[in-house]
């Protein structure tokens, strides 16, 4: 059997954005870097899917610049077999189209029976990269899984839709799922395992190789939403900050004495 | 401007974010037609086409056959835009769409300015304008960012599709959230944890507040994923949609599948380091501290 992950680098969501110079999406400077955290989930799912099957590959894939490959090496530390990182620079010019076709091209003859996915990303947040994967490979998708298990050739999965309700569903590999926050509980990588991922194999391939398609979405302006909220900031000392709340609690609201 | 307008039902219920696209095609003054696979005895209010197919006969998750079904009024009625919920079904079909007509897909649609479409980033704190190439465009809505000021009415044209039956997929029924546990929409008051509570123990302060005003203590999703509070307890979109008298956020980033658990409280509180937090779009207050040190002071306050 053989896994494909495909993971993101985004940064940390509590970062304090600024624009890049184009005006066209953030600017890289000063953010500390993660793993997209859906993709933690798909990272894990995998594992555990060749731990229960004793025998198979997984491989993860990561679009971008040499700096995703930091997070590549979590995914081999958390027990990813080989990375394969598909080398671009501009990577965040890119749409879903482009960069589900440039995985394809390179999934395309290798034969994967299983591939995960996050179920979208947290700075762009399309969710179509893995459905669309799944589309120009052949094969059937299902989407924001919570629960997975896999016997005989065939998945059952949890499909999460609004109000707490789950959707349970069968079918046959090869297949591609796209992996929501809680499927699992993702392991934190042990030191043993992560120097044991510095000689795991990471190859780059550039993107010029790969990339055939033109863009069927651009992004014209990135863009700090209006602020609407009127809403007031406190800030100080705790002990200020408590008699200031309480203060406006008793004036704004009906619940306190 | 023609639109397609993809309406959803579940369990023979059709769902009433099924209007948002409705309301967001009246703004952009375009004409609409509507697909659903539902229950004929729960059809849209509205003057139109309807194109409907038995959910019945479908399927229940059958996303290739509601996609064949889609393409086939697409060839049909020719729009120009197609639109979707961002909801669990929206996402999941309108990539196979765009794909199937070689189209993009603009996902999670806030607003629209000079012809080109609003999407949230980073977690609400940057938006892009997204343009689209091509003829015909698939979008998705963020959910709440469209609707109706007035009930639905009128009655659609339905011309019924035929199904074909086959599927990759089998569906394997529903499962509901387990019973029991808190009723939060009952409260009046709820204090509810976040991601920024940092670790389990640290429960116990945001509990020790709403015991103190009197209310229940809720929490947002990667609280309860971590398992650190019950499902019952969660806030949101996937857990239960709240209104009470006072909403207290701690460590509450304000992801919109929170907010549109909680936004329509009617005092809103928010907790947290961050000062740029999306949560601060909709709290009344928003008190800029390390809960660990704030909530005790707080309900040492309200104790004494």
């Amino acid at each position: 059997m053989k896994i494909l992950i495909c993971i993101k680098q985004v940064p940390d969501m509590e970062s304090r954005f600024k624009l890049n110079d184009a005006g066209t999406w953030y600017s890289d400077q000063d953010l500390a870097w993660r793993m997209n955290e859906y993709d933690e989930f798909a990272v894990e799912q995998a594992i555990q899917l060749r731990e229960q099957l004793g025998e198979a590959e997984v491989v993860v894939l990561s679009v971008g610049s040499d700096r995703v490959k930091e997070t590549m090496k979590k995914a081999l530390a958390m027990g990813a077999d080989r990375g394969v990182h598909i080398q671009d620079d501009t990577s965040y010019e890119k749409d879903p189209f482009q960069i589900a076709s440039v995985i394809a091209a390179y999934a395309g003859d290798q034969n994967f029976d299983v591939i995960f996915t996050g179920m979208q990303s947290q700075d762009r947040g399309s969710a179509q990269v893995g459905v669309l994967l799944a589309g120009l490979l052949g094969m059937p998708a299902v989407t924001t899984i919570v629960g997975f298990e896999y016997d005989d050739g065939k998945a059952t999965v949890r499909r999460e839709l609004e109000g707490g309700l789950k959707a349970v569903v069968k079918l046959a590999s090869p297949a591609l799922f796209t992996c929501q926050l809680g499927l699992n509980t993702p392991r934190y990588p042990t030191l043993p395992n992560i120097m044991k991922a510095k000689r795991k194999e990471l190859v780059s391939l550039p993107m010029a190789d790969l990339l055939k398609v033109e863009a069927l979405t651009t992004t014209a302006a990135t863009q700090f939403p209006e602020k609407k909220g009127g809403g007031m900031i406190l800030e100080g000392d705790v002990g200020e900050l408590t008699e200031q709340l309480v203060a406006i609690l008793k004036d704004k609201t009906t619940v306190l004495k | 401007m023609k639109t397609l307008l993809i309406a959803e039902s579940r369990q023979g219920k059709l769902l009433p974010g099924s209007y948002e696209p409705l309301d967001f095609a009246n703004k952009i003054g375009a004409e609409a037609a509507m697909f659903l696979v539902g229950s004929e005895s729960d059809l849209p209010h509205f003057d139109g086409s309807l194109y409907f197919a038995e959910e019945s006969e479908v399927g229940e998750y059958n996303p290739e056959e509601h996609l064949r079904l889609i393409l086939e009024v697409v060839d049909k009625e020719k729009p120009q835009l197609i639109v979707l919920s961002h909801s669990s079904y929206g996402w999941d079909l309108a990539p196979r769409i765009a794909l199937a007509l070689q189209v993009g897909q603009i996902s999670e649609v806030v607003g629209y300015q000079d012809g080109a479409m609003v999407v949230p980033a980073c977690n609400s704190k940057l938006q892009r304008v997204v343009q689209a190439q091509g003829e015909v465009t698939v979008v998705t809505l963020q959910s709440g960012a469209f609707g109706l000021d007035d009930e639905p009415a009128g009655t659609p044209t339905v011309e019924k599709l035929s199904v074909q039956a086959d599927s990759k997929f089998e569906f394997h029924g529903y499962e509901e959230a387990e019973e029991g546990g808190v009723d939060l929409t009952k409260a009046e008051i709820i204090v509810s944890a976040g991601r920024g509570i940092g670790k389990p123990e640290n429960l116990a302060i945001v509990e020790a507040l709403a015991k103190v005003l009197g209310g229940e203590y809720g929490a947002s999703r990667p609280v309860v994923d971590s398992d650190w509070a019950e499902h019952s307890r969660q806030v949101g979109s996937t857990g239960q949609t709240v209104a009470p008298k006072l909403y207290i956020a701690c460590g509450i980033s304000g992801a919109i599948q929170h907010l549109a658990g909680m936004k329509k409280s009617e005092f809103i509180v928010a907790i947290n380091t961050d000062r740029d937090a999306p949560i601060g779009e909709v709290a009344d207050v928003l008190v800029v501290a390390d809960l660990k040190q704030f909530l005790p002071a707080l309900t040492a306050r309200l104790e004494g």
